[in-house]
C-alpha cells in the first residue's frame, strides 16, 4: 500500500530523494525551538479566520444610519459602513463574533510568539554566521506583522481604531521634510482622508501584507532548512559538525501537528471565552470625539508610552518647525529599536572579531556582553511600555500621572543601564562558578585516576625494597 | 433489517478491528528502530479522538441552535477549542508514546562548496567575454532597469495630492459664522456656563464637513478676571467665552477632557486635556502647553456675541489646526 503510493508520487514528481531527506530532517529537541512554530501556526489561523471575515466586512467609510435592532444603544446612530458591517458581523452573524475575536487573539499571540522567538534567537546567539539572513528576514516579518496588525485594528473604524489611526497619521506627518507630502499622498488629502483611504488600507491588510509576510516566511523556513537547525551543546562530545535530533518523521511530525492543532484550539478558546475589543461598546469614530482610558493592543503599548513620555517640544530653529513632537516617540524610538535589531549581528562581529561558523548555541551566560546589552535594550522598551499604562495606574492606584511620567522620563535611561550591568555581572558570576565546578571535577577525576593507577601498580618487589 | 445490521457490524469489525499481522522483518534492514507497543497510550489516543469528534459535533449543534441558547459565542468557542485541544493532545501522545522515539545524529551541511563556487564564477565570467565595453553595458543595464522601475512606479503619484498641501491651512470658519451644536442648534452666549465644555461646529456644515479637523471646537467659559491672554490674542474671547480647536496639536486626537478645578490646591488652573497622550493646555493663557508632549499651543478661534446673543466667529484661528508638520509655524489658518 505505502509502497504503491510512494511509487505513484515519485514517478510523477521525481521527488523521492527530496522526500526521503525531508522525512529524516532532524529537529534538535528543546522547548524554546517551538516559539517560532507557534508564530507560524498563529499566522495560519490569522489567514483562515481573516478569509472568513472578508466575506462580511465592507471597506467603505460611506455614512450610514445604524438600523440593527439587535443592538439598541447604537440604533439610529450615524456611522461608517465599515464600522456598521463589523458590528453586524459581531452581533448578528452566527459564529461571527467567535471568528472575529479569534482573529484578534491570533494577532496578539502571533506578535507575542514572534517577540519571544526573537528573544530566544538573540540571547542564544542563533543569528550568528551563517544565519544572519534568516534573522534579518525574521526581524522584517516582525515589522510587517506590527504594521499589519495596526492596519487591521484601524479598519474597523470604531472610536478606538480611529484614535489609533489619527495618531499614526500624526506620526507620519511629523517626519521631517517629507511627512506632510507623504501623508497627503497616502490618505489622499488631509486627515480623515478621502473615500479611497479605506479600500487602500483594506487591500494592504488582506492582500499585500499577508502575501509579503507569507513570502518572507517561506524564505525564512527555507533558509532554516538549508542550513539546518542550531542546537544547544548537551554533551561535551557535541561539536559544530554533528546535529543530533528527532527526525521529522515519525518523531517530530505528530508533535508539530499537535502543536499546530493545540495553538489553534487555544486561540478558539480565547476567541470564544475571553472578550477582546468589543467594538460595539466603543461607538463609531468621529474626528471630534475621543475617550479617556484608551489603550491600544499590547504590541503598540511601547509606542504610546514613548509618545506620552517625550517632553512637550517641537524641534524648531528660529521659529521654523523642523521636527514635530510625535516623530520622537512614534518614529525615532521604533527606528532606533529596529535599527539595533538589524545591525546587531554585524555590530557583534565587528566587536568580537568572530568570523566563525556557529551551529552550536550559546547559553545566555556564555556571552555576558551580549546578554547585558540585550537585557538593557529589552528593559528600555519594556519600561517605555509600562510608561504607556501610567494613566491606568493613576486610575487604579491613585499615583499622580505627572509624577509617574517624570519618574519614567528618568528611569527609562537609568534602569536599563543598571539592569544590563546586573545581567552582565550575573553571567560573569555564573561562568566563574561553572569554572570552579569544572576545575573541582577535573581535580577529582585526576585524583581518582591517580589513586586507581597507584592501586593497580604491581606491588613492589620486596627485594628491591630492601636495598 | 437485522441481517443487514449484522452484516454491517461484522464488516466493520473485520475491516477495522482486526489486529493486522505485521510481516516479520529482519531487524538489520530497519531504518526506524523497533519498539514495543503501548496499549494504554493507544487507548488514550482513541478516547481523545472520540472526545474530539463529540466536541466537533457539539459545535455544529450549538451553531444550528444559534440564538435560541444564551452565550452562543462562549459555547461555540469552548466546543471548537476543546475539539482541537483533544486532537492536539492525541497527536502529541502519538508523537511521544506511539511512534518509535529515536534520536539521530548526522553531519551538518558543509560550510561552503569551494569547487561549486569556482564553477559558478567561471560560468558567469566566461559568459561575458564577448562584451568589449562591459562597464558601459552594466551602466546601460542599470540605467534601463532604474528608469523602467521609476516608470512603473510613476502612476502611484496619482494616489493623492503629493504637493498640494494648501488644504492643511483651510478652515470652514469665516467672520460672522455662528457656532452650532451637534444637532445644528446655534449656541447663545448664555448657553455657555463655567465648569462645563461644549462641542461646536460652524453653522450649516454637512456631516462630512464636520469631520474636517478644523471644523470642531471645544467651547468653555472662564471668569474674565482669570483670563491672561497674550497681547496678540486680546479680544479673541467673548466676555470670557473661549473657542479652541478641538484637535490636539500633538497627535490629532479630540480634546474631550476639561479639568475645571474643583479642588484648588491640587488643580489650581483649568486645563483642556487630550486623552491620547495627556497633552495639557491652559485655556486662560491662550492654549499654552502646560504638560504632556504637545509642542504647539492650541489654536484659538476669535468669537463674539452678536446683538441677539448668538456666538459668532470673529475671524479665523490664530494658527494652523491639528497635528504639526515641518514648517507649520510659518503659516496662519485661512478661510
Amino acid at each position: 500500500m505505502t509502497r504503491r503510493g510512494v511509487r505513484w508520487v515519485d514517478q510523477r514528481t521525481a521527488s523521492a530523494p527530496l522526500l526521503r531527506k525531508a522525512l529524516r530532517y532532524l529537529f534538535p529537541d528543546h522547548w524554546s525551538f517551538l516559539l517560532g512554530e507557534v508564530a507560524l501556526y498563529a499566522f495560519v489561523v490569522l489567514v483562515a479566520t481573516g478569509i472568513y471575515l472578508t466575506f462580511f466586512f465592507v471597506d467603505s467609510t460611506k455614512e450610514v444610519v445604524f438600523r440593527g435592532d439587535y443592538y439598541p444603544p447604537l440604533y439610529g446612530q450615524k456611522m461608517s459602513e465599515a464600522y456598521a458591517s463589523v458590528v453586524h458581523l459581531s452581533l448578528a452573524v452566527r459564529a461571527g463574533l467567535l471568528l472575529r475575536q479569534t482573529h484578534h487573539w491570533a494577532a496578539n499571540i502571533f506578535i507575542a510568539a514572534i517577540v519571544l522567538h526573537l528573544f530566544r534567537i538573540f540571547f542564544t546567539g542563533a543569528y550568528r554566521k551563517p544565519r544572519e539572513l534568516t534573522y534579518w528576514l525574521g526581524v522584517t516579518m516582525l515589522t510587517l506583522a506590527l504594521l499589519e496588525a495596526y492596519l487591521g485594528y484601524s479598519l474597523v473604524d470604531d472610536l478606538m481604531s480611529g484614535m489609533g489611526l489619527v495618531i499614526g497619521y500624526s506620526v507620519g506627518l511629523a517626519i521631517p521634510f517629507v511627512g506632510q507630502n507623504l501623508m497627503n499622498w497616502l490618505f489622499d488629502g488631509m486627515f480623515p482622508g478621502s473615500p479611497k483611504l479605506w479600500p487602500r488600507m483594506y487591500i494592504a491588510h488582506v492582500l499585500i501584507f499577508p502575501i509579503l509576510i507569507g513570502l518572507l516566511l517561506g524564505a525564512h523556513l527555507l533558509l532554516v532548512a538549508m542550513r539546518h537547525h542550531t542546537q544547544f551543546r548537551r554533551t561535551k562530545a557535541q561539536t559544530e559538525h554533528t546535529i543530533v535530533g528527532v527526525p521529522a518523521f515519525p518523531g517530530q511530525a505528530p508533535r508539530s501537528l499537535g502543536l499546530m492543532v493545540g495553538t489553534t484550539g487555544i486561540l478558539f478558546l480565547l476567541g470564544g471565552l475571553v472578550q477582546i475589543n468589543p467594538i460595539w461598546l466603543w461607538g463609531p469614530y468621529h474626528t471630534y470625539s475621543s475617550t479617556n482610558g484608551a489603550q491600544p493592543d499590547w504590541y503598540l503599548g511601547w509606542l504610546i508610552g514613548a509618545l506620552r513620555l517625550v517632553p512637550g517640544f517641537d524641534l524648531t530653529i528660529a521659529g521654523y518647525t523642523l521636527v514635530p513632537n510625535p516623530f520622537w516617540g512614534g518614529a525615532a524610538f521604533p527606528l532606533v529599536v529596529f535599527g539595533f535589531l538589524y545591525l546587531w549581528p554585524w555590530l557583534e562581529r565587528k566587536f568580537t572579531g568572530d568570523e566563525a561558523f556557529h551551529n552550536l548555541l550559546d547559553g545566555p551566560r556564555d556571552a555576558p556582553a551580549r546578554t547585558g546589552i540585550g537585557v538593557g535594550v529589552v528593559s528600555w522598551v519594556v519600561l517605555v511600555f509600562f510608561a504607556g499604562s501610567s494613566d491606568r495606574v493613576f486610575v487604579t492606584f491613585g499615583l499622580s500621572y505627572t509624577g509617574q511620567i517624570w519618574a519614567y522620563r528618568i528611569l527609562v535611561w537609568v534602569l536599563p543601564a543598571l539592569f544590563g550591568l546586573v545581567a552582565w555581572w550575573i553571567c560573569k558570576e555564573l561562568q566563574a562558578s561553572e569554572r570552579v565546578v569544572r576545575v573541582r571535577h577535573e581535580a577529582e577525576a585526576e585524583a581518582r585516576l591517580a589513586r586507581m593507577r597507584r592501586s593497580s601498580e604491581p606491588p613492589r618487589d620486596p627485594s628491591t625494597l630492601e636495598s | 433489517m437485522t441481517r443487514l445490521r449484522n452484516a454491517i457490524i461484522s464488516a466493520l469489525v473485520l475491516l477495522l478491528g482486526r489486529a493486522r499481522r505485521r510481516r516479520p522483518r529482519r531487524e538489520e534492514t530497519r531504518i526506524v528502530p523497533p519498539q514495543p507497543g503501548h496499549l494504554a497510550a493507544e487507548l488514550a489516543v482513541l478516547a481523545l479522538l472520540g472526545l474530539s469528534s463529540s466536541c466537533a459535533i457539539a459545535f455544529i449543534l450549538v451553531y444550528a441552535l444559534g440564538d435560541s441558547i444564551p452565550n452562543e459565542t462562549q459555547f461555540l468557542g469552548a466546543a471548537l477549542g476543546l475539539a482541537l485541544l483533544c486532537l492536539a493532545t492525541a497527536l502529541i501522545l502519538v508523537g511521544l508514546k506511539l511512534v518509535p522515539s529515536e534520536e539521530v545524529a548526522e553531519e551538518y551541511p558543509p560550510h561552503e562548496h569551494p569547487h561549486e563556487q569556482q564553477l559558478i564564477a567561471e560560468v558567469i565570467d566566461e559568459s561575458g567575454t564577448r562584451f568589449t565595453r562591459s562597464r558601459f553595458f552594466k551602466l546601460g543595464l542599470l540605467g534601463a532597469g532604474g528608469t523602467l522601475g521609476l516608470a512603473i512606479l510613476a502612476p502611484a503619484v496619482s494616489f493623492g495630492p503629493l504637493f498640494r498641501v494648501g488644504d492643511f491651512l483651510q478652515t470652514p470658519w469665516r467672520r460672522g459664522r455662528r457656532l452650532v451644536d451637534e444637532t445644528g442648534k446655534p449656541y447663545k452666549a448664555s448657553d455657555i456656563s463655567e465648569k462645563n465644555f461644549y462641542l461646536a461646529f460652524p453653522e450649516g456644515t454637512s456631516d462630512e464637513e464636520k469631520e474636517q479637523m478644523a471644523a470642531s471646537l471645544v467651547v468653555i467659559r472662564l471668569p474674565q478676571k482669570e483670563l491672561r491672554l497674550p497681547s496678540h490674542l486680546k479680544g479673541y474671547d467673548a466676555n470670557g467665552i473661549l473657542a479652541y480647536s478641538r484637535i490636539c496639536t500633538h497627535a490629532g486626537c479630540a480634546i474631550t477632557l476639561y479639568r475645571a478645578p474643583l479642588f484648588q490646591p491640587d488643580e489650581p488652573r483649568p486645563a483642556l486635556v487630550c486623552p491620547c497622550h495627556y497633552s495639557t493646555f491652559d485655556p486662560a493663557t491662550g492654549g499654552t502647553v502646560t504638560f504632556g508632549p504637545a509642542g504647539r499651543d492650541l489654536p484659538l478661534l476669535p468669537v463674539y456675541k452678536d446683538s441677539k446673543g448668538y456666538l459668532r466667529a470673529k475671524g479665523n484661528f490664530d494658527g494652523p489646526v491639528g497635528p504639526s508638520w515641518w514648517g507649520v509655524r510659518l503659516w496662519k489658518a485661512q478661510p
